[in-house]
This record gives C-alpha cells, structure tokens and sequence, in this order.
C-alpha cells in the first residue's frame, strides 16, 4: 500500500467507528421504543437479522435491494463532495428507468452485451440530462439545486405516470405499465428467488469508480475543491460552473443507474411509482456513509437489510415495519449529533 | 498596586505549550503593549483573560483580587473590555443599537423599552471626553473602517472597562487614523484607565506604549520600557536572535509583462472599485501598489488574475499564454484572504500543493494524478520554504498562518510563474516568517519575475518596491521611485493627496 493510502487509514478508521457507534446507539435507543411497545428487544432484533440476512432467500432480497439504494447514495454522495445538494435522486431514478425501458423495449434484435450496455448507457445519460437541468440552472442562473431538484422530481414521476398511462402502456392498455423489456436486455440473474442480478455487481464497480474519480483524478480534485471553497477553486483556475454542472449532470447520472438496474435487473416493466423512495433514500445512505462511495456500500447494504428483516420482525412481535424508518431517523440523528460535537470541540480548541 | 497582575500563567493544548508560567501586569494609566509573533501566545494569554478559556494553572488578580473568568460576560461585568481584530458589530443597526446590544440598562427605568435617546447622550459625552468622534445614529456600515473601532471603543467605554484590550487595532488603519487612535489611547490612559496593546509591529509598540511586553514561544522574553529600549532589541527578543533587513539590489527590468491603460473594474456590489488606472510592470521588478485597505487593490489584482471581469479599458499580458487555463500558470497569485481564497483548509498538504497544477507533468494525466509525484514536491516544498508539517497528508488547517502562507508561496512560485500578484504577503506572519518572505519575493525578482506586490504595510512596500502606485478611492494618485521618495509622501498620497502636492506638502 503506498503512504498517501496508509496516510488515510486513521481517518477512514475514524469515520467508519462513528457510523458504527450511530448505528448501535440508534438500535439502543429504539430498544427502548421496542420495550414499550410490548415486545422485547432482543427477540426483535434477531428476528430483523434473521429475515435480512438469515438465508439465501433474505439475503438475496436484501443485496437485490441494496443495488439501487448504492446507486441513489453515490448520487447523493457525488454531488455533496461538490457542495450540492441533490435531492432530485428520485425523479433521475425515474429518467434513468424511462430510457433504460424504452431500449430495452423497442431496441431489439441486438447481442445480449451490446443491449444491456445500451440500456445502462441510455439510463446514465437520462439521469445524467435530467440533473444537469438542475446543475444548468445553478450555475447559469443561480437557482439553488435544492428547490429545482425537488420539482424536477414531480415532473420525473409524473411525466412517468403519463406515459404508462398511455404512450407507453403494454397493449392492450388494461394496466398501467410498460411491456417486458426483450430478454437481451436483462441483466443475469444470480438468484432467481430473490430478484437478485449481477446488477450488485455493477453497483459494487461504479462505487469503485466513483471513489477511483473522487480522489484519484484531477477533475475529482478539483471537483472536491469546488465543494471545499469556490473561492480557493476560482483562483486556482478551476471554471467553477461547468464543474456545478458536471458534478449535478455525474450525480443524476448515478441516480438514474438505479432506475436502469431496476428495470433490467429484475422488474423488467416500468409501472407507476414503482420506486419506494430509493431516490430519498439515498440522501440518508450517503450521509451514513459519509460521501464516501465504499462506505455508501456498506450504508446501502444497511438499510435494505433494515427494510427487508422489517418484515420478519413483524410476523415473528407484531412491530410494525415502521419501526425500522425510525431506526434509521435515529442512525442519522445520532450521526449529526457527532458532527455537532466535533465541532464543538475544534471550535473551543482553535 | 497594578491594575492587572497574572502570574505563572500556564495554558496547554494537546501538543502545546501555548503559555508557560507567563507573568503580566498592566497599570492603572498605562499603555502596556504586548509584543510577539504569531503563536507566541499572546492571544492564548488574553482569552484567559477574558474568559474565553481557563489557564491550566496560575492566578490573575484584579485590582488585589483573585479572579477567574469562566466566560466574557465575567470579564466584561470586572471592566475589562475587548476590541478584537475583527469587528463585533452589527452592521445595520445604528452606533447606539450597537453600543447598547445586549445591556439591560439601556431601558428606561422600570420600562421594557429601549431608551436610546439617553444612551446617545452618554455615548456622546463619553467620545467627546476622548476625541472619539462618532455620528451615534450612523447605521455602523456607512462608517469607515476607523470610526468602527471607535464604535467598539465606546462600546466597552459604556460598559465601564477600566482595562481595555486592543487586539492589532492598526491592522486596517490608514496612517493618519493610526495617529488619531494614539491619541485617543493617550488620552485614555491619561484617564486612568488601563490599556493592553497587541500588536507584531516594533515601530508602532514603541511609539504608543508605555511598557512592552514580548512574548515568544509561549513564555515571557521580557518587559521592558519603550524609553529605554530599541526595535532592534524588541526585535531580538520576539525572534531569539538578530533581524537583518534583507537588502534590495538595483533593478534590471527586462521586457513588459503587464500593461495596463484606463483600466476599470467593479467590486461585488457593482461600484466602481478601480477607477481609470493604467501602469506597466516589468520581468525583473517589484511595482508596489500602496494605499489604505479597500481603496480598489483587490479588484485590480482580481482583474489581472482573471477572476473578475475588466470593465473598461485595456488590460494586456504580453508574453503570457492566451489561453485561460494557462494563463492561470503563468501568474502566481498569492491572495489577499488564504483562508476563502488561497486554501483548502480540510484538505491535504499535497492536494493544495498541486491545485493549479493537477492533470498534467509531472503530476499526471487529465485521467489521473500521480500522487507519490505530488507528495514528493511537497516534501521538497517543506523542506525549501521551511514548512513547519510533520508531513504531506495533514490537512491544511492544522497549520499555523505563517505556515500556510509559505505553502502558498511555495504552490505559486512553484509554477515558476512570469507574473506574481503578491497581495498582502505576509498579512498576520510574525517578523521572523515575514522576512522570509521578503527574501523569496526579491529572490524571485531577480531571478527575472514580474512582481506587483499590493501591500497596506508601508514599511513592506518601501522595503521591496521598485516602482510605488498608491491608490486611493480606486485612482492612482501617482508613481514614484522607490530610492526617491519619503515615508511622508506616500502617506499623504494614502490619504487621497496627489503626488506632486504630496511631495511639496511634505517638503514645506
């Protein structure tokens, strides 16, 4: 391992101890919850694991699960280390599934390779055209990304909506969805029961990329300078804008992988509002993994275990499935009151 | 008995020794100035003194009593009042709501509303005790910067400080405000009230102070009398050993590297900031751009940098790239503010070090960066331009700001540039760091750079300048020669006089 790598083990050791004391706070405070509700929380718990990690079954449901919650996370994570709030995952997720559905569908007699490359390509740029509409409009028009990326993401959806109502819609029309994408645009399937693709895979590499890009590159440099102090990053040379918009066009790039995989890897079939909210979701995985795209993994990995094992501890003490967002409220809660020390404690120092 | 007394002060930090049994005392009517280089410990010493944190061990007594602030409202309630270096006030409100922000008394007995119209009148009687003369329904941000600071005098003056520190107060005074703040000082201390003086400047100590303190390196190297003492024993004992001004060699300017004619440029609030100035600078020397903080030399330097745009007139840069990303490369710029604009704090010593010149030889491509190249000009930077880092992958906060302005200095000269902006060098270095800089600056002059150095230290400018613009109010009052002009000159040129009534201003 070289020594600027070496140099970074105390650091990475330091954010990943936090994350891990959120997590194991946020569990014993909702332990208490658990114990009021009438249950107890160790059975509770065991039950969670269980139904998220317990068997093959749960286990590929929770991995198949986590692919899109990876991509919408490196979505979130991209385009904070440029200092931008990207809360339109949700509506590139929807961009990314469109285009991905639309050539899955209507493309075919294609090699299986080519189409599936295709699919994922057209779903990047997608996402990538529908962030940069926002990333346009901060550094053009000065318009903050948070508001734009929350409209942007009901035109998404909508827009969505219309099209399996009708443009779209499978003839004969009696639902409302999209027909199957060709077989050539499907991504293999690892584990049948569960849904589970080699689109984890995939996730797994663009994470991989991602950090690769971050801090391996110039343009991830400079982008992370843009994110630290567009003064410094504007003396320096570097044209601030296009990076705005370069990182807001990657990020909902990333956003709309997750729509893509969805429907490649396992839905085939763009419906209405199919997505649970990974694009929202994604927000609370980046922050978990602290805009680190392999600690976005492990976040990612979290949270579908979370939301799959929710399910389980319902049968097995009558908890509602609910518990788990406040399981995860509380992972986020416990994770800002760390920073808010830290800094506390820099600011008394300096 | 002394006013103040602190003794056997000692403040530790993780890893340092901020104060080491340092021992104080100022005065009832004394002006005692503490000298020392930045990190020697004098702030550390006046935050336990008001209260901003607790000395490990020692005592202060306050008038013959045992003290022990646990926050500024203590302090403030004892009569110890702080003008810091950066402004506490409020901009929109007016000089009494400013004065008054924060008090109970300010009310009319027994009523919930303000009564502003008799604290103006006590303000008032106050700054006319002391030639602090001040419009008290202002609205603080239509003031200049020196009648702020006498808000904040008056401020602690109504809250009764009977010891009043003054943190760098001429830091961003014009000479002429500087005479006029001594003067208050004096009358103050006259009064009988007890004033500290903060300051890095040897000439400026031995001019307001009574006694002077120096500390260095945490501990206290010695108080002494400003009558019977020098700068250049003040100057050993804040840096441990003699100060030898570098010397100016004679310049040989080469072929022009910036040319500049009726040039206009705007500030952030879309005035005029730089008004109609045209000058030409040279490889091979030093053009000092002289003038009171906020006169235009930000815009001007931003306009030649090419991150603010030129509104008018003719800004030329012979002999450099055209294209913008290299033109980036070809001029150092070493900015006014290290912190907003020179900097990324949180980020490591190398990625700073290679910022400008990530993506290419010998640090990699546009798809990656050689990060054991980088590293390794760093560790050469430290060592050359005496960094003071345990390595190259310490984020840059963790550095003092002497140190971090070499690191600067080393990423902008590093480039080996045809053009220096040089804009406020060695703001807030210690004498030691400053003179450091000094001698790369001229170094670098003769090895042939074109330096503009934008400096509000006259001292600085005469020091290393060739060629001197001042500016004021965005225009150029003038140039002269550096071998052929006085203190006296620029200073009245500072203050918005021409050159040539300057000179036979000063002549009469």
């Amino acid at each position: 391992m070289s020594e600027a790598a070496a140099a970074r083990i105390p650091e990475v050791l330091r954010a990943t101890s936090i994350s891990l004391a959120a997590i194991a706070l946020a569990l014993a405070a909702s332990a208490v919850l658990i114990l009021l509700a009438g249950a107890d929380p160790l059975v509770a718990y065991w039950a969670l694991l269980q139904g998220a990690v317990g068997d093959g079954f749960a286990l590929g449901n929770t991995l198949a699960r986590t692919t899109p919650l990876i991509f919408t996370g490196l979505a979130v994570a991209f385009a904070f280390r440029c200092n931008l709030l990207n809360i339109g995952a949700e509506g590139q997720l929807y961009a990314g599934a469109l285009a991905s559905v639309v050539i899955g569908i209507y493309l075919t007699g294609l090699p299986a390779v080519l189409h599936i490359a295709l699919a994922i390509a057209g779903g990047f740029m997608a996402g990538a055209a529908w962030g940069g509409v926002a990333g346009y409009l901060r550094s053009a028009r000065g318009i903050n990304e948070i508001i734009s990326t929350i409209m942007l993401n009901f035109v998404a959806i909508f827009f969505v909506s219309y099209l399996v109502h009708g443009p779209l819609a499978e003839p004969p029309g009696f639902f409302h969805q999209t027909a199957m994408v060709a077989e050539s645009a499907r991504l293999p399937v690892l584990y049948a029961k569960s849904d589970l693709s080699i689109a984890i895979f995939i996730a797994v590499g663009f994470a991989l990329v991602t950090a690769y890009v971050l801090w391996r590159t110039p343009f991830g440099l400079k982008l992370r300078a843009v994110g630290e102090s567009t003064g410094t990053a504007r003396f320096a040379g570097v044209p601030v804008n296009r990076y705005v918009f370069g990182a807001m066009s990657v990020s909902g790039g990333l956003a709309g992988l997750a729509g893509t995989t969805e429907m490649i890897g396992g839905q085939y079939r763009l419906l209405d509002f199919f997505s649970p909210g990974y694009g929202f979701d994604g927000i609370a995985v980046a922050f978990l993994g602290r805009s680190d795209p392999i600690g976005v993994v492990f976040a990612a990995f979290l949270f579908a275990a979370l939301r799959v094992g929710a399910n389980q501890m319902q049968r097995t003490t009558g908890l509602p499935t609910s518990l788990i967002l406040v399981i995860q409220g509380m992972v986020i809660l416990f994770i800002l009151g760390v920073a808010v020390l830290e800094w506390h404690r820099r600011r008394r120092r300096g | 008995m002394p006013l103040l007394r602190m003794e056997r002060i000692t403040k530790t930090f993780p890893g340092v020794v901020a104060n080491d049994r340092v021992d104080f005392a100022v005065d009832r009517g004394e002006i005692h100035a503490l000298l020392g280089e930045n990190g020697s410990g004098k702030t550390t010493l006046m935050n336990a003194l008001y209260g901003l944190h607790r000395p490990d061990s020692g005592r202060m007594l306050l008038d013959g009593e045992e003290v022990g602030f646990t926050s500024p409202i203590d302090a403030i309630a004892a009569g110890i009042g702080m003008v810091h270096q950066h402004f506490m006030l409020v901009p929109p409100l007016t000089v009494v709501e400013n004065i008054v922000l924060g008090l109970k008394t300010a009310n009319a007995r027994g009523s919930p509303l303000l009564d502003l119209r008799t604290a103006a009148a006590r303000i008032r009687e106050l700054a006319a005790a002391h030639g602090l003369d001040i419009d008290t329904d202002a609205q603080v941000w239509q003031l200049p910067v020196g009648a702020q600071q006498r808000v904040e005098i008056l401020k602690a003056l109504y809250r009764d400080a009977d010891l009043l520190i003054l943190d760098e107060p001429t830091a961003v005074l014009a000479p002429s405000e500087v005479e006029h703040l001594i003067g208050v000082l004096r009358s103050l201390a006259a009064s009988g009230k007890a004033i500290i003086f903060i300051s890095h400047k040897l000439n400026e100590v031995m001019e307001v102070a009574d006694r002077i303190s120096v500390l260095r390196g945490g501990r206290l190297a010695g108080t002494v009398a400003a009558a019977e003492t020098d700068p250049s024993e003040l100057a050993r004992l804040m840096v441990g050993r003699d100060i030898v001004p570098p010397r100016r060699r004679s310049s040989r300017p080469g072929a022009p590297v910036l040319w500049i004619e009726d040039l206009s440029v705007r500030d952030d609030r879309g005035l005029r900031a730089v008004d109609g100035v045209g000058f030409s600078l040279f490889e091979g020397e030093i053009l000092g751009i002289a003038g009171v903080d906020g006169n235009g030399q930000k815009e001007l330097t931003e306009a030649i940098a090419g991150v603010r745009a030129v509104e008018d007139g003719r800004l030329d840069l012979p002999g450099l790239a055209p294209s913008r990303g290299a033109r980036f490369r070809d001029i150092g710029h070493v900015t006014e503010d290290r912190h907003q604009t020179g900097l990324l704090m949180s980020f490591r010593l190398w990625e700073n070090l290679a910022l400008k010149s990530s993506g290419r030889p010998p640090f990699g491509s546009p798809f990656w960066l050689r990060v054991g190249a980088m590293r390794d000009a760093t560790v050469r930077a430290i060592e050359t331009f005496s960094i003071k880092a345990p390595g190259p992958d310490i984020p840059a906060s963790v550095l003092s700001g002497g140190n971090q302005q070499k690191l600067v200095l080393a990423r902008e000269l590093g480039l080996g540039p045809k053009l220096l902006l040089a804009a406020q060098p060695t703001r807030g270095l210690d004498v030691g760091a400053t003179e450091y800089v000094h001698r790369r600056l001229l170094a670098a002059r003769d090895d042939g750079m074109a330096i503009l150095l934008v400096s509000t230290e006259l001292d600085e400018i005469l020091a290393l300048s060739d060629r001197i613009l001042v500016m004021y109010e965005g225009r150029a009052m003038g140039q002269v020669n550096a071998d052929e002009v006085t203190r006296e000159t620029i200073g009245l040129m500072m203050s918005g006089i021409a050159s040539r009534e300057a000179a036979t201003g000063s002549a009469s």
